[in-house]
């Protein structure tokens, strides 16, 4: 079995804080209460929003689909997490970093938690007979989403493996964040239940071997699973899976860098891993899929750490998907006086929130509230507890910390400048956010929050350029098209008028007098301004009089409008000369572009 | 309930710059005790007076700029400036040569560049720089080390000397340096080994107070090394850069171009190895860009020492380095994850 680890490849760069893993880890997960309402955001995963699959007022028993997945992009299945009725869909808080909202489907929970009977009966313990095909329905059905933290849909990834041939499964159980032990306690509690998970996934891409990579730091889970490894006899894939234990270093736990720690191969950032050959599922994920194929359970729930100084029993849950975070916390013992500060994941990579007023979602892996000291990670007694920001001395700590080999001192440098090509230039796209260099700054500057900064900025430059380009060309097309519709109009008036003219010239030669021809542009102005003066004339008199007489006004008026006719027309032909020049190649263009404008 | 969100997540607690400049401290304590014993009084008081004289001057700078004393005095950057500035000074030097250099060195190459962390140019060889330009005479006073002149002159003596109290009888003190020496003794046409044989330095055995100084500040370095406040690239490179280039012409021509071991022992080597080019603020960050950094640094050192007007080069060297910084770190931006690699894994696959 250990043969199947070669050897464990070395990280670069990486910061080792102290992990505050036991506070939560003492009792073994609880299974929360059902609370009176759920709200269940449609969108907890990246991709579209899915389809909305019931209607308020709708009784709704436990796994009954509640929106499916959008047909158009990726996306995952939501389901009700408890039998009840749904109250409401409207616009509801989520837990983003921006207080943003969303539509949330609303459920009154009746307490039965009854189950959906239509569901397929739990009897499909022989997944081994299963089509492949089948399989990735099942995933896809049961609405799985990455649960390390991405959510990106199980399904669209696994499908998306494609011919690629996987020499290696990599199962994620590094959990380097500190504070956070819910894939920990998933590990040691229920081993059995994610290797038949694995199982499943090694059928489906037929990999070669499955490393199992755990953090040194959770004996007890490595232990687990590798009582299970020896007991679980009955799995296909059994002898090619293997445990890892990797040396604890943040961020291994990052699906790169794991891939990197167990196989040597570093994935670059537009490359999707099973092209080179491997594949990476986190723990909790491979746990969803056994449940939704084996016990044919959708995911409507999940392992949530509650943790912190600011919790008066931090311990783990397995939560119902939607349960409000004041609930949970509820459950936890609520909170101390020390709770200042409410983050979502963990210290690290997490982010604040204002309110504990929103729900667990499918990537909610911890719910962290502490004091605003206790968030120094180190062990060390730490006196002042606002620390001042200095002035960057450049001595590379970050650099040195930074596990993707960046310049962390030169793109802050940049970024403060807002020059922001520079700071492309220093591969800022390349940077996953781990906040390592944050972590070692001795001037305590918040480096990676600039980088998130840069990043949104560079985003948003993009997007306006974009935009701008779309519309100068819709301004452009659109002069071109007044031009193009102008000249066929003159067109047919001189057709027109040329077909008058000979019929007068007919009528004329008839009748013997010969008369000048039509009247340009010009002439007609001055015979619309000369009346326009007759009528400021005719005005004044009026006035002068003192009969105020409606009639000749309104004849000033009317005046008016031909003089502007007029001048307008002259104008126009003046801009036609000019606007001659352009091209009619893009005419074609320019037409299908005007229709797929319209068809919008 | 509701939380204020403004630290997210993560507060840092890294030791932050008053650690690491502290650590500097530490790390140049060995020299200071060994220059000390070599030298006397003058060493200590030039130490003390610049301390003074650079954190008034900090002081008075930030009051100017608005900007908080507290915070900017606590780390402890004017201190070690100072410190740098006083190792490089001949010890008993006048009391207003300290001042004027370090006026150059906090006011005009820190804080009109705007303070710590801003600065294009190490502000201690700034200060030397000017120095040694305006005022040759009084830098080149260097006192003979008593084991040479034989007189241990008290701490009263000493200070007297300093603030020109005392009519001072230089020639009785001074003695021309390790470096002055073999490079007028070069000039005139003196072979290398019979300069060194007649002033009795053996720059391998430590027989002389600058190469025994030399070594304290080399485990000074180490000490530094060892703690990670500074990297192994830039001195490792800078003395690899010295030694290589004195190799080189000392093998082509033993006789006019000193040996690499007296170039690495008999000056300010060590100390700007390990404690000058090393500024992070002034020196090149990246890993690749260090080793050009101090490998040219080593270089210049001999080449301004070999062709020269001026006996040491440190100063020199790191200024013309700092110059060029900005530009070596932009082309040495290290390989990101995934690149290094990646052209190799897509001819695999």
């Amino acid at each position: 079995m250990t043969s199947l680890i070669q050897k464990l490849w070395r990280m670069r760069g990486g910061v080792h804080p102290s992990f505050h893993k036991d506070e939560s880890t003492h009792q073994p997960i609880q299974t929360a209460p059902i609370p009176p309402e759920l709200v269940i955001p449609l969108q907890q995963h990246i991709g579209r929003s899915s389809i909305i699959k019931v209607v308020v007022g709708e009784k709704v028993l436990k796994g009954q689909l509640l929106a499916a997945t959008n047909a158009v992009s990726p996306s995952a299945a939501v389901h009700a997490p408890t039998s009840g009725v749904v109250t409401a869909i409207e616009e509801r808080l989520l837990p983003h970093p921006s207080g943003l909202s969303g539509q949330c489907i609303v459920i009154d929970t009746d307490g039965l938690d009854a189950w959906d009977e239509s569901l397929a009966s739990p009897t499909n313990n022989d997944y081994q007979s299963v089509a492949n095909e089948q399989l990735l329905d099942l995933i896809e059905a049961a609405g799985i989403v990455g649960l390390g933290g991405a959510a990106f849909p199980s399904a669209v990834k696994l499908a998306s493996v494609g011919e690629s041939v996987i020499d290696t499964l990599i199962i994620n159980g590094a959990e380097c964040e500190p504070y956070i032990s819910c894939d920990d306690q998933l590990m040691r509690e229920r081993a059995d239940e994610i290797l038949i998970g694995i199982d499943i996934l090694m059928q489906l891409l037929n990999a070669k071997r499955c490393l199992i990579g755990i953090e040194n730091n959770k004996p007890d889970a490595i232990h687990a699973l590798e009582v299970a490894l020896s007991m679980q006899s009955n799995l296909k894939s059994i002898d090619k899976i293997a445990v890892a234990s990797v040396p604890t270093m943040y961020p291994s736990g990052d699906a790169r860098q794991l891939t990197k720690i167990l196989t040597g191969v570093e994935i670059p950032k537009n490359v999707r891993s099973p092209s080179l050959g491997s594949i990476c599922h986190n723990v909790a994920t491979a746990y969803s899929i056994y449940q939704a194929v084996v016990e044919s359970k959708p995911l409507v729930s999940r392992i949530v750490t509650v943790t912190g100084n600011g919790v008066k029993q931090p311990q783990n849950f397995e939560a119902l998907i939607g349960t409000p975070f004041s609930f949970l916390v509820a459950q936890a013992g609520g909170y101390t006086k020390k709770a200042e500060r409410l983050v979502m994941g963990g210290p690290m990579m997490g982010f604040a929130l204002s309110t504990d007023d929103v729900p667990v979602v499918k990537a909610t892996n911890c719910i962290l509230v502490s004091s605003v000291d206790q968030l120094q990670l180190s062990d060390d007694d730490v006196t002042e507890t606002e620390k001042i920001v200095m002035p960057c001395i450049r001595c590379g700590k970050c650099m040195d910390a930074c596990p993707v080999s960046l310049l962390p001192q030169q793109m802050y440098w940049h970024t403060r400048a807002k020059d922001f090509e520079k700071v492309e230039e220093h591969k800022l796209s390349d940077c996953i956010e781990c906040g390592a260099c944050s972590y070692v700054c001795p001037s305590h500057i918040p480096l990676v929050d600039y980088f998130k900064f840069a990043k949104t900025e560079i985003r948003a430059q993009k997007l306006a350029a974009v935009k701008a380009d779309q519309s100068r060309e819709r301004h452009e097309f659109n002069e071109y098209r007044k031009v193009r519709d102008k000249e066929e109009r003159e067109e047919k008036r001189r057709k027109q008028k040329e077909a008058l003219q000979a019929k007068k010239a007919k009528e004329s030669a008839e009748s013997g007098a010969a008369e000048t021809p039509a009247v340009d542009d010009k002439q007609d102005a001055i015979k619309a301004a000369m009346a326009r003066a007759k009528a400021k004339k005719a005005a004044r008199q009026a006035e002068k009089d003192g009969t105020a007489v409606a009639e000749p006004v309104v004849e000033d008026k009317q005046d008016l409008i031909k003089a502007a006719m007029a001048r307008a027309q002259a104008k126009k032909a003046a801009r036609l000369a000019e606007t001659d020049t352009i091209k009619p190649t893009t005419d074609k263009q320019n037409a299908q572009q005007e229709d797929s404008n319209n068809a919008v | 309930m509701q939380f204020d969100t403004r630290t997210a997540g993560l507060v840092n607690d890294a030791p932050d710059i008053s650690h690491l400049m502290k650590q500097v401290l530490v790390g140049l304590s060995l020299g200071i005790v060994t220059l000390f014993m070599f030298y006397g009084w003058g060493v200590l008081i030039n130490l003390v007076l610049a301390i003074v004289f650079a954190v008034s001057l900090e002081a008075i700078a930030l009051k100017v700029r608005n900007r908080p004393l507290k915070p900017f005095l606590n780390d402890w950057s004017a201190v070690v400036t100072a410190c740098l500035f006083a190792l490089t000074l001949p010890p008993l030097v006048s009391w207003w040569v300290l001042l004027v250099g370090l006026f150059f060195a906090i006011i005009v190459a820190k804080h009109l560049y705007g303070g710590i962390g801003y600065n294009p140019f190490n502000p201690a060889m700034v200060a030397y720089a000017v120095l040694i330009v305006s005022l040759p005479l009084q830098m080149s006073q260097w006192p003979g080390s008593f084991i040479f002149t034989g007189e241990w002159i008290g701490l009263g003596e000493s200070l007297n000397i300093v603030f020109g109290a005392a009519d001072t009888d230089w020639d009785a003190i001074t003695r021309a340096t390790p470096l002055d020496i073999v490079r007028t003794g070069l000039i005139s046409g003196q072979p290398y080994s019979d300069i060194i044989i007649e002033e009795k330095f053996d720059f391998i055995l430590f027989s002389h107070p600058m190469a025994v100084v030399s070594l304290a500040y080399l485990l000074g370095g180490v000490y530094l090394i060892k703690q990670g406040v500074i990297s192994w690239r830039i001195p490792v490179s800078m003395l690899l850069g010295l030694a290589v280039s004195a190799l080189v012409m000392w093998l082509i021509d033993s006789d006019s171009y000193a040996s690499p071991s007296f170039h690495l022992l008999s000056g300010a080597a060590m100390l700007g190895a390990f404690f000058i080019a090393t500024d992070p603020v002034s020196a090149s960050t990246t890993p690749k860009g260090q080793l050009i950094y101090g490998a040219s640094i080593g270089f210049f050192i001999y080449v301004i020492r070999t062709w020269g007007v001026y006996p040491d080069a440190v100063a020199f060297a790191v200024l013309i380095m700092n110059m060029a910084a900005p530009m070596i770190d932009y082309y040495t931006q290290p390989k990101v994850f995934g690149q290094a690699n990646a052209r190799r894994q897509r001819g695999r696959s």
